[in-house]
């Protein structure tokens, strides 16, 4: 059997990933995966601890986020499509209307 | 689903039924009509304070195995949200005809944000928690971004969601630490896995040890997702922007209703959950306070725009009602609960006051981002003396000076955090506020003192707004009595 802190090195590697991407990629969608990559990191540290645990409530907070996470792609998916209509770049960068 | 769950649960699912009911009405209402629906939209609230009363009076339920809890704390909270929620339709149906965006959905996303509010209020689960924070602020990204085709509103609703997003993520990590160290993601079952130093839930009969490292990552990864929501330094970046660029309506709401949604969590979570890692979270929350006070009212010095310039005050403001945390995170129970009191009673000050001040703002805009500069205010006294001088009031509240609501907030605030022990956060608190007191002023010189043309809309729901806040904000400051009782008799049924 695979020890638990296999999982736990491999999630907690996934979530610095998901950060990293969100704090230096610059193109919306991509920044988005890495938000969806933090989150399914977490997903990974639930499934674990569950099978450590023998506990099956672990297992059902991961069906949450998932639902969770669906409802923030279906929501984030149509504010990029928007601003890709007004602007024709998703590109952060050019972001920049607001300031101060 | 017992019967005392569903009691414990019918706020939400009335208010939530509420909306999705309007959803369908709004179809058969005429466009150019839809003020209809957002009388109709008031009853949802009105109907969730029904059934509040359902509740034991003064007592506490739980319900859904301990996932959900109906207590003092629940009721004090619902009460300020369901409140806010009632003003900020009032403002919507004249604010939104004029900025030519009018449409019912409105009325149905601000319904949803609120049941999220409520069940983040009451949630005694860490999943629930997540489940509520998410509720809160998907249907906000979306109405953040509601006067769209504008292409500051879209920008403001992006950054809002990719920053939501990124904190909910830290959030559910330090959710999945958490429960990997207790074994349960219930706040009763992490406090007793931390006194006993056994993982709880199905793998108690193990007997496991806690991983003590672990809980305190989790704690400080929730502490990090929870910051973002109620905008606290160093996780604040997000929020001048935000709230620049949202309809003015919508950042009103966000100002009041996600940060007290935010603090509902962190006082619920921390005071219950953590109280057992209270040395290690309290000073590093007390030096977030203070940064917190130091940075907002310091950049909130430099503003011309008055939508950024309530921006960095609310910044200012989270800085304050975290110094309650600090102080709860004392080992004697009743300055533990007189903090959190204090926090509840300041969140209720800064809310009406706040939404008093939002309506001003709403007032005087013109057009569509038009009308939001400082230099704008210019004169308003000679034209609309009373709208002038509720704002006044709302600045002084806001500073903090007597006769007003802030003012009380204030001193039994700074009290708590002296009576726990930081007289030196209480002092960073008074110095802060004396640093604001010249941003606010200047609001004040500007409408009396200096001559100028300014506008302000007349409407009778907007007058209605402003009247019953500013009334309210006088009222508190003059008779603080029987609400600061109210909010510290609240917190009785939360900790034990």
């Amino acid at each position: 059997m695979i020890p638990t802190s296999y999982y736990l090195a491999l999630s907690a590697v996934l979530f610095a990933i998901g950060v990293t991407g969100v704090l230096t990629r610059r193109n919306a969608i991509i920044v988005f995966m890495s938000v969806e990559l933090m989150l399914n990191s977490a997903n990974l540290t639930f499934v674990a601890f569950a099978r450590q645990f023998m506990d099956l409530s672990g297992q059902v907070f991961v069906f949450f986020v998932m639902v969770v996470a669906a409802a923030e792609v279906a929501v984030g998916l149509a504010l990029i499509v928007a601003i890709f209509r007004s602007k024709q770049s998703i590109s952060l960068d050019e972001l920049n209307q607001l300031k101060g | 689903m017992t019967q005392t769950d569903f009691i414990v649960l019918l706020p939400v699912l009335v208010l939530a039924g509420w909306a999705l009911v309007l959803l369908l009405v709004d179809l058969f209402v005429p466009a150019g009509r839809k003020a209809l629906t957002g009388w109709l939209a008031l009853v949802g609230p009105a109907g969730a304070v029904l059934a509040l009363t359902l509740w034991p009076n003064g007592g506490a339920l739980t319900g859904f195995g301990g996932m959900l809890a109906a207590d003092g704390f629940a009721v004090f909270l619902h009460l300020l949200f369901l409140g806010s929620a009632a003003l900020i339709i009032l403002l919507a149906l004249t604010y939104l005809p004029r900025a030519g965006i009018e449409r019912g959905e409105f009325y149905v996303l601000l319904l949803l944000t609120v049941s999220g509010m409520l069940l983040m209020a009451q949630a005694a689960d860490l999943i629930v928690v997540f489940l509520a924070l998410e509720l809160l602020s998907i249907p906000l990204y979306i109405l953040a971004g509601f006067a769209r085709p504008r292409l500051s509103s879209e920008e403001s609703a992006m950054k809002y969601f990719l920053l939501g997003a990124f904190a909910s993520g830290f959030f559910v990590y330090g959710v999945a630490l958490t429960y990997g160290a207790a074994g349960s993601t219930n706040l009763n079952a992490i406090v007793t896995a931390a006194q006993t130093g056994l993982v709880q839930g199905a793998a108690a009969a193990q007997a496991l040890p806690v991983a003590r490292s672990l809980l305190v990552a989790g704690a400080a990864l929730i502490l990090v997702g929870l910051g973002f929501k109620v905008a606290a330094v160093p996780f604040h970046m997000w929020t001048p922007d935000v709230y620049e660029g949202a309809p003015s309506v919508v950042t009103a709401f966000m100002s009041v209703g996600a940060k007290a949604g935010g603090f509902a969590a962190l006082l619920r979570v921390f005071v219950t959950a953590f109280p057992g890692l209270a040395p290690q979270w309290a000073s590093l929350l007390a030096i977030l306070a203070a940064l917190t006070m130091i940075v907002g009212n310091f950049a909130a010095l430099r503003q011309g725009n008055i939508k950024r310039l309530l921006a960095y005050s609310s910044i200012a403001h989270a800085g304050y009602i975290l110094m309650a945390l600090p102080a709860a995170g004392s080992s004697f129970a009743a300055q533990s609960d007189y903090a959190v009191g204090s926090a509840l009673f300041y969140l209720l000050a800064y809310a009406l006051t706040t939404l008093g001040a939002w309506a001003v703002v709403m007032a005087v805009e013109r057009q569509e981002g038009d009308g939001l500069a400082l230099t704008d205010y210019a004169g308003l006294a000679a034209r609309r003396p009373g709208l002038a001088l509720a704002m006044a009031l709302f600045m002084f509240s806001l500073t903090g000076l007597p006769p007003t609501a802030g003012f009380i907030a204030k001193f039994s605030l700074f009290r708590a955090a002296i009576d726990a022990g930081y007289l030196w956060l209480a002092i960073v608190g008074v110095l802060t506020s004396l640093v604001s007191a010249y941003y606010y002023l200047r609001v004040v010189v500007l409408m009396f003192m200096r001559p100028g043309a300014a506008q302000a809309l007349a409407r009778p729901t907007l007058d209605l707004a402003v009247g019953v806040t500013a009334l309210a904000t006088l009222l508190i400051g003059l008779l603080p009595g029987p609400l600061l009782d109210l909010a510290q008799r609240s917190v009785l049924t939360l900790t034990r």
